[in-house]
């Protein structure tokens, strides 16, 4: 059967048609699908950790219980859980263990841009590429294999493009794998890594790299060599094998599905019967240096650009440069009389319980350390409410570490439900414990927003769709010590300020979780009441523009007094979460008890 | 597109419009109709109503990069007018664009007080490329339909206009797609979508 599958529904049914018993991840783009389309398939154990180094210690442990096992997660995610990597590259498995890596080029949203080939490299473990959805389906099959026998984990590193496009996949039947063992392995000297065992282990790492190195150049490896015209060959992998396909049409190819190790031989042999050598790669010159590294000269990161991601349009018109055989010559770019368009920035949706707690802070002039997550928005005008995001479960660390340092203000941290359960934990009870200040708000909108909502340890429901208990913030809070804490209906602006107010007055370390379920989960929308302007009461004194609310627009009615636009309510947006009705000094936004009164 | 290789669409929109949905369905009825397709978006916070694109590619031989470049794309759908505006430079000379005759307000334009573009603007940007443009009343049609929120298939009906295919192909998507409560709104819609524009002249 052929379907259209996304690299991520095609890894899926790559890992499951492998066999694959156990997974877990933490939701990051581009890589959330993945997990959420394993987790239909019958036969699995899928979950959201709390974050990427206990998923990957979750299929660690499924991994040595004999069940083939996939962790999936973004770039960044890696960062968090390379501890378990490392030691997990040591160690080996008693069944199949993949990595997926899903990186960003781009970063379309992502903190930074990271090339975790480089990762791989570091963990001496095999990294695969799929330049397709049939390969990203055929080479999850591949590496569960690999991993099988070269006892390593293996990555399948992705990027963006490959995760989040879509095209024709032949489906497979699921190999039925028995358990492997019924018991955890007794294996100290393999499994237990004190210096002592360790060391015993580093050597044969490294020879087992080389013997990947050898199998890399066998019959078995996705190494591919298209011969056309040998003036120009060109060495690549992942999705800018597609572009390389596109845009040289007439070039000889090689094209590497593992890219760490590269086959030295397979490589030589077409160095050698090609004029010019050119590696066409996203970001890093990871498989350049390899080339490079063999002795053989070659041009890569000379010709294509280092940062961002590779098109169509950019690699005909560097390789047009570089005098390389291109499909045709780059169009000059069209001379367009546009004029200044306004751009259109991502914002807070209409009824995000976290615009309130951001209106506030803004108003206060608090320095605030934000997190990963939708409530990043509040950094972008108008709210302007952050001055710091670093990565995933920093806000809380760093205001923590400026707290300490002695500035003369009291820091605010800011960070979701899911970023709290994800690294927030450590970094409260070491404010706690250090006695620190900080006050941290839970914007605690009862799911994981950014990534399309997926239950967490807050929310009472497994990835699976088990009840599970919900776990309590100003609970955990306590048992860390910490005696200030409240808990506050995020839509109520008053009792959030008088909240607010009453922590900060406090100079110890406090939590205030400001709670409201998200607008856009279902249960939510079927209360949606949008609200109404009265015209004759705004002066259009912008007072409620001042929260950005994408409901909220400017009227052609100006006020007769002060010539500014009235406000005005788009009824297909607004879901009546009030925010803007309590902060207008002039009462001129209906309540919704108000707006009912009147369509009666 | 007879005796074309290669079709590629471009669609834009506001993050919450449903042009990944479109872009899902395009990309089936091109597999139906017998050609390699591929397609390309981005999740995350593009969705936030942002300006969202999607890439749609069909070949009757091999589809190779899943982005279309610029000055590649054969239609350009535009979901709302300011983005048809905004990725122009997408569409090949002779291509079309198909605007959904809308405004959907950017923050910047309501709260940063930002000018929204000029009506002609899109028709000079589409003259100077070379580019045939056809707006279509897409929710003033979806609303005689029966429902605003079926815009979408509006669209697609008008698109399907555009492209020697049989109607049955794409219905036959559509129908896969679509719960049968809504079924019937959706056919009037996409009919009222192809009654909108003339085929390629």
């Amino acid at each position: 059967m052929r379907r259209i599958l996304s690299g991520n529904e095609a890894l899926a049914r790559g890992a499951w048609e492998a066999g694959v018993q156990v997974a877990a991840a933490y939701p990051g783009t581009p890589s959330t699908e993945l997990l959420e389309e394993l987790a239909r398939l019958p036969g699995v154990y899928a979950e959201w950790s709390t974050n990427e180094k206990v998923a990957l210690d979750v299929a660690v442990g499924a991994a040595l219980a004999g069940r083939r096992a996939l962790a999936a997660m973004k770039h960044v995610g890696v960062n968090v859980a390379m501890d378990a990597l490392m030691y997990a590259s040591y160690t080996g498995l008693e069944a199949g263990l993949v990595l997926v890596s899903a990186d960003d080029p781009a970063m379309h949203s992502s903190q930074n841009e990271q090339d975790n080939r480089r990762l791989a490299a570091f963990a001496r473990i095999p990294c695969l590429e799929p330049s397709s959805s049939q390969e990203c389906k055929d080479f999850m099959r591949l590496a569960f294999e690999l991993s099988e026998r070269f006892d390593t984990p293996v990555m399948v590193r992705t990027t963006t493009r490959i995760n989040h496009s879509s095209s024709i996949v032949s489906l497979g039947e699921r190999v039925e794998l028995p358990p492997r063992r019924d018991k955890f392995p007794r294996r100290p000297e393999k499994y237990v890594m004190v210096p002592a065992n360790a060391r015993h282990r580093h050597p044969v790492v490294e020879e087992r790299t080389k013997q990947i190195a050898a199998w890399a150049d066998s019959e078995e490896s996705p190494t591919v060599m298209e011969w056309r015209d040998e003036s120009v060959g060109i060495i690549t992998s992942g999705v800018a094998y597609q572009y390389a396909r596109e845009v040289f049409p007439s070039a000889s190819i090689l094209k590497l599905g593992l890219t760490y190790p590269v086959p030295a031989q397979g490589i030589k042999a077409f160095a050698s019967r090609v004029k010019r050598l050119v590696v066409l790669e996203e970001l890093d010159p990871v498989i350049e240096e390899q080339v490079k590294l063999l002795g053989i000269p070659c041009d890569g990161k000379s010709i294509f650009p280092l940062c961002g991601e590779l098109d169509p349009t950019v690699v005909r018109e560097r390789g047009a440069e570089a005098g390389l055989p291109v499909d045709r010559q780059p169009l000059p770019p069209p001379q367009l009389e546009k004029p200044q368009l306004p751009a259109r920035p991502p914002v807070l949706c209409p009824g995000c319980p976290h615009r309130s707690v951001f209106a506030l802070l803004a108003k206060k002039k608090v320095p605030v350390s934000g997190d990963i997550g939708c409530y990043t928005l509040g950094y972008l005008p108008p709210l302007s409410a952050l001055h710091f995001c670093g990565c995933m479960g920093a806000s809380i660390g760093v205001a923590h570490g400026a707290a300490k340092a002695g500035i003369s203000e009291r820091m605010v941290a800011v960070l979701g439900d899911s970023t709290f359960f994800h690294t927030g934990l450590p970094a409260l009870a070491n404010v706690a414990y250090n006695r620190s200040n900080v006050l941290t708000i839970i914007l605690d909108n009862r799911t994981t927003g950014m990534t399309g909502h997926q239950p967490n340890p807050g929310t009472g429901l497994t990835l699976q769709g088990e009840p599970a208990p919900a776990l309590d913030f100003e609970a955990i809070a306590r048992a860390f010590g910490i005696q200030k804490v409240a808990t506050v209906e995020a839509y109520d602006t008053e009792a959030l300020e008088e909240a607010f107010k009453a922590l900060m007055a406090t100079n110890e370390p406090a939590v205030l979780v400001a709670r409201h379920a998200c607008a856009l989960l279902p249960e939510e929308r079927k209360t949606w009441v949008p609200l109404e302007v009265v015209e004759e009461k705004c002066t259009g004194c912008g007072v409620c523009f001042r929260i950005g609310c994408p409901a909220l627009l400017k009227s052609d009615e100006l006020d007769p007094k002060t010539h500014k636009p009235l406000a005005l309510i788009d009824p297909d947006l607004c879901t009546g979460c009030e925010v803007c009705a309590q902060l207008c000094p002039h009462e001129a936004i209906l309540t919704r008890e108000q707006v009912a009164l009147e369509t009666r | 597109m007879s005796g074309q290789k290669a079709f590629n669409f471009v669609l834009v929109g506001v993050g919450g419009q449903g042009t990944i949905l479109a872009s899902h369905i395009l990309a089936e009825v091109g597999m139906e109709a017998g050609f390699d397709v591929k397609k390309a978006e981005v999740h995350g916070m593009s969705q936030r109503g942002g300006s969202v694109i999607s890439h749609v590619r069909w070949n009757a031989q091999q589809v190779f990069s899943p982005l279309v470049g610029l000055q590649e794309a054969d239609l350009l759908i535009a979901f709302e007018k300011l983005e048809a505006l905004r990725f122009a430079e997408y569409l090949r000379a002779g291509g079309t664009a198909l605007v959904n005759d809308m405004e959907l307000l950017p923050i910047t334009v309501t709260v940063g007080g930002v000018p929204y573009p000029e009506d002609g603007a899109l028709e000079q940007a589409m003259a100077a490329l070379n580019a045939r443009l056809l707006r279509i009343p897409g929710e003033a049609l979806a609303k005689q339909a029966g429902n605003v929120k079926a815009a979408n298939v509006v669209l697609l009906g008008a698109v399907s206009k555009l492209l020697p295919l049989p109607e049955e192909v794409w219905w036959a998507c559509l129908e896969r797609r679509i719960p049968a409560k809504f079924l019937e709104l959706n056919r009037k819609a996409f009919q009222l979508g192809r009654q909108a524009v003339s085929p390629a002249g």
